[in-house]
């Protein structure tokens, strides 16, 4: 019974137990079946990935890691006649956060509080980018740390993730103030600019030339780009160089600018606002050049604020104005040595020329009084008295004699109203007015009127300190006109030797009769060493050289008829402007100078001095020989040169360039 | 000869199956070479996993030990206390990542999920073990009800690589219990029907939308299409024999995202080819065929369902997360066992192959 009852239990459970085999066994083979299938899914998913399609993977993986990177040349240094470096690239280096790459950026901007300097405006400007930067991008918080903060950050750079210090170039101007108006600055690249430079050789340069010589010899100063390629990872950080081609720097000039001049010439002026350009009548070199005020040019290289930025664009006294090539004043008696010159050379005065000076000229038939600068008049008057001086009524005559056409054409030889070519750009032409250019310009005849006061250097006749200085020049060496020159040389890093830029001589004026010059030259001498010069006070005792000049005094306000002019009445804006021509030494001439000292009243008092400082500075280094040899009479110093193809000029129309450049310089 | 016998023998006595823990240790080792690659080099990230590995080795060891009896009388309250403490991660779990997941234990940080692929599949086997089989319909509805509550619960987390693999878990369970092809395909073919209205008309614009990025990432090359784009590259670029280890140059210069955990067979298939590959995937097939096999040799349903689980779920593990990487599946965040970074993982799998080994050391030995 019970073996009955457990036999049938076990048979029902044998039962089981064989549908129950059967069914794992048949599951295990769908199992097996199964996975089989599964790997050959995969098999033949990473056969097709890695054999079929490995060519194509392969291309792409190259792609993702190998990238071309730009390395941007050296820019070249600039130096002063002296071999004195007055731009150069110095290591620069900023502190930058990858936010990615921090836990808590306030602590991390915290804890840098601590160990350097950051201000509020750092981290205000920093949390401004992080908002529009991409991943992974390093955010600069810091610029130019001091090298100590360099320590400073390099030794904890272990505690802070996120932060590094970048090394890069970046320009310096060690006399940032004393040149900015001549060697100018560079600044990030602007929208525009980036439209005119070639994209190729820019690509990896942030910064480009905006002003003076950075912007003149921005081809010669800028170089070739080198490339290199890196390999990267995700984040472009590069790991490896594979392949490098070096950048060709840029190259060096050397200005026949002398930085000691012109700080001495800075120096002279005291704080006025002016105009000094001193040029070499031997060969056009440019010796100095100041406008003042000047202003740091350091503060554009890297984005000047916008509240700098604001202060010296508004200000009334105009530091971002060039006054040497830009600025346009009535030359007044500066004029006269060119006129007298003038009516010698074209016969129509002779030597002994001599009128009387009431004090006052009338044009025949017309009541209108043209007034001498001295109420009572000179009395008798030839051309030696009339430039030491400097009588007006004399040249009223003359210039009624010689007419406005003559004047123009003779002026013009000396460079007058037209650009002097100097090697930067954005120059003004001045103005040296003709009937023609009346009918053009105005569409008006030309008045009787206007030729005598043009006589007196007033009226229409506008000059640059830059024109002024190159006809001083001009007159000094005999009628050369030379193309004024601030680059002297140019060195390629490759060569051992600079290339010199030979002067750029423009033309020779022809001179009817020597004598004539030379009684120019005394009467000019007389202004500075005869005892009733308008510029006596230079003539010093034991002075190893004669210096010639010419005073001006350029009337800004117009006075009425009858009333006198009091300085002490007019306000200071509405002021004479004070200026000198001169040179030096007379008998060999080295200098030739022109100043401008705006609003500044007397030329003899207040320009005159300025020149006598830098004239006295620069011919220090020659010795009495040297001074009061007599000059080679030759006509012709040197053939005519052609014109130098390396300086890129005048790509812009001038006249705007400099406001524009202006505006461009700030990045606020 | 007598003395493998003796070795097997101690071997069977510490209830180990060696060609089980041969092929699992080459596979680990194998794993820590590529981790040493796609890690950088690091040798903390190392250690840290060599001990993770200690620990579930110890886990595997002590579990193998446990009869299979024991296991299925302790499976329902494994069940109940994991389907538990799921519902306390959903109420009072940790936050990480976007994902509710981890319930804070005090002590250390618990992932309930990760129990559940054994738990489930553990529950099932007691509960079908215990009718007849092939199941009764009855028995079938209730097993479904069994497998779905923690499924859905893991899915809300969101978790669906551990949903994915518990559900196919609880399947494969079923699935060894001898359900009928015609339910297997009725089944199907009503998910089919029910997801069909439900695209067209319940899911709103942006839902559909990320599904269809979720099965073509290469729509979104910047959101999740770059991570499948870059893995692509990499196993691609590996071609036959590979760029060499340490030389891969998409996980080096770390273009790969996830290169040492989820994404790391692409780092393998970049530095070894394909031939490192068909090694790799070679030792992963002798694991699955030893598993099976030990299943078939199993005494008692319940070590024939669990086992046959634990194994064909390693299989899925392996093809979903090497399919996910090769750009056939979506990404749904499923590790490579045994050779990814991370200890879960690697901790639950272990413990999978300890009742494997249990299973077939517990038999009793009538040919002996």
């Amino acid at each position: 019974m019970v073996s009955i009852k457990t036999a049938m239990a076990d048979r029902l459970h044998l039962k089981d137990h064989f549908i129950e085999q059967r069914i794992s066994h048949n599951r295990t083979i769908m199992a097996i079946f199964f996975t089989l299938v599964l790997f050959g899914i995969l098999t033949s998913r990473l056969f097709y990935l890695q054999i079929t399609s490995h060519e194509h993977f392969s291309t792409l993986s190259q792609n993702n890691r190998v990238s071309v990177q730009a390395i941007p040349p050296t820019r070249g240094l600039i130096y002063d006649r002296n071999g004195i470096i007055l731009a150069e690239n110095l290591p620069s280096y900023t502190l930058q956060i990858i936010p990615e790459q921090t836990k808590d950026i306030d602590l991390l901007l915290e804890e840098l509080g601590f160990l350097i300097t950051i201000r509020d405006i750092d981290i205000k400007k920093f949390n401004k980018e992080v908002r529009r930067k991409r991943r992974f991008e390093g955010i600069p918080l810091r610029f130019r740390l001091t090298d100590e903060e360099v320590a400073t950050i390099s030794v904890n750079l272990h505690r802070l993730p996120g932060v590094e210090i970048k090394a890069q170039l970046s320009r310096f101007y060690p006399y940032g103030k004393e040149t900015s108006h001549v060697v100018g600055y560079v600044g990030r690249i602007n929208e525009q600019e980036l439209k005119r430079l070639p994209v190729t050789n820019y690509s990896g340069t942030n910064h480009t030339g905006k002003l003076g010589i950075e912007k003149s010899y921005e081809a010669l100063l800028h170089g070739q780009v080198g490339y290199q390629k890196v390999e990267t990872n995700v984040r472009g950080r590069v790991l490896r160089v594979l392949e490098r081609k070096n950048p060709i720097p840029g190259n060096d000039l050397t200005l026949n600018l002398d930085i000691n001049l012109q700080k001495i010439a800075i120096e002279a002026f005291e704080g006025k606002r002016g105009a000094l350009v001193a040029i070499s009548p031997e060969n056009g070199q440019v010796l100095a050049m100041v406008s003042m005020p000047d202003y740091d040019a350091n503060l554009f290289v890297n984005g000047i604020d916008s509240k700098t930025y604001n202060a010296l664009n508004h200000s009334w006294q105009r530091p971002l104005f060039n006054r040497t090539i830009l600025g346009n004043y009535p030359p007044g008696s500066t004029t006269k040595p060119f006129f007298a010159l003038a009516g010698l050379e074209l016969g129509v005065i002779q030597p002994n020329h001599q009128i009387f000076c009431p004090g006052y000229y009338q044009l025949k038939g017309k009541p209108h009084k043209y007034r001498d600068w001295k109420k009572w008049g000179h009395g008798k008057t030839n051309i030696e008295k009339s430039i030491v001086q400097s009588c007006d009524v004399f040249y009223y005559d003359l210039a009624v004699q010689l007419g406005i056409d003559r004047m123009h054409q003779f002026m013009t030889l000396f460079g007058f109203g037209q650009k002097s070519g100097v090697d930067i750009l954005g120059e003004r032409s001045g103005l040296m007015p003709s009937k023609q250019w009346k009918k053009k310009a105005r569409k008006q005849v030309w008045f009787p009127g206007e030729t005598v006061i043009t006589g007196i250097g007033q009226g229409y006749v506008l000059v640059t300190p830059m024109q002024l200085a190159l006809a001083t020049a001009t007159l000094a060496n005999g009628g050369h006109l030379f193309q004024p020159q601030l680059v002297n040389a140019i060195q390629r890093k490759s060569d051992p030797i600079a290339r010199h830029i030979s002067p750029q001589l423009v033309h020779d004026i022809p001179i009817k009769n020597q004598q004539n010059w030379q009684q120019i030259y005394h009467a000019m001498t007389e202004v500075i060493h005869g005892s009733r010069g308008t510029a006596r006070r230079l003539n010093k005792s034991g002075l190893r050289y004669k210096i010639a000049g010419k005073t001006g005094t350029a009337q800004v306000f117009s006075v009425a008829q009858d009333a006198s002019y009091k300085a002490s009445k007019v306000e200071e804006r509405l002021r004479d402007h004070a200026l000198f021509m001169s040179f030096a030494p007379v008998k060999h001439p080295r200098i030739a100078i022109a100043v401008v000292v705006e609003n500044g009243g007397h030329g003899g008092s207040i320009a005159a001095p300025i020149a006598g400082k830098v004239i006295e500075a620069y011919l220090q280094q020659f010795t009495d020989k040297q001074l009061n040899a007599p000059r080679k009479t030759k006509q012709t110093p040197a053939k005519k040169n052609k014109p130098l193809k390396t300086p890129p000029k005048h790509t812009l129309s001038p006249e705007s360039t400099a406001e524009i450049n202006h505006n461009e310089g700030h990045y606020g | 000869m007598a003395n493998q016998n003796s070795s097997n023998n101690l071997l069977f006595r510490l209830h180990i199956d060696l060609p089980l823990l041969i092929s699992l240790l080459t596979v680990i080792a194998l794993g820590q070479v590529i981790l040493y690659s796609a890690s950088g080099e690091d040798i903390t990230m190392m250690q840290r996993q060599a001990v993770r590995i200690g620990v579930a080795f110890i886990i595997m060891l002590v579990i193998a030990q446990i009869s299979p009896d024991r296991m299925c009388r302790w499976s329902p309250i494994l069940f109940i206390v994991g389907t538990i403490m799921l519902l306390a991660v959903l109420f009072a779990g940790t936050v990480s990542m976007g994902a509710r997941r981890w319930l804070d234990l005090g002590l250390f940080r618990f992932q309930p999920s990760e129990m559940m692929k054994l738990a489930v599949p553990m529950m099932l086997a007691w509960f079908l073990s215990r009718g007849s089989i092939p199941p009764k319909n009855k028995h079938l509805l209730i097993s479904v009800f069994i497998l779905i509550t923690p499924v859905l619960l893991i899915a809300k987390q969101p978790d669906l690589g551990t949903s994915l693999l518990v559900s196919s878990a609880g399947f494969f369970a079923i699935f060894m219990a001898g359900v009928s092809w015609r339910l297997i395909f009725g089944f199907l073919f009503s998910a089919v029907a029910f997801s069909i209205p439900m695209w067209l008309f319940l899911m709103h614009d942006y839902q559909r939308q990320r599904v269809l990025t979720m099965f073509n990432p290469e729509s979104d090359p910047l959101g999740s299409g770059y991570h499948i784009i870059q893995s692509k590259i990499a196993i691609g670029s590996g071609g036959a024999f590979g760029k060499g280890w340490l030389n891969g140059t998409q996980s080096h210069l770390e273009f790969l995202p996830e290169r040492h955990t989820d994404f790391i067979f692409s780092v393998f298939a970049e530095e070894f080819g394909f031939s490192g590959i068909l090694i790799l995937l070679g030792l992963y097939l002798f694991i699955i065929f030893r598993g099976i096999y030990i299943t078939s040799q199993a005494q008692g349903t319940f070590s024939r369902l669990l086992g046959a689980s634990i194994i064909l779920t390693f299989a899925i593990y392996v093809f979903v997360n090497i399919g996910m990487v090769s750009g056939i599946l979506p990404v749904v965040g499923v590790p490579l066992p045994l050779v990814s970074y991370g200890g879960t993982s690697i901790v639950t799998l272990m413990a999978g192959f300890g009742i494997l080994m249990s299973i077939q050391t517990h038999r009793k030995l009538l040919a002996y």
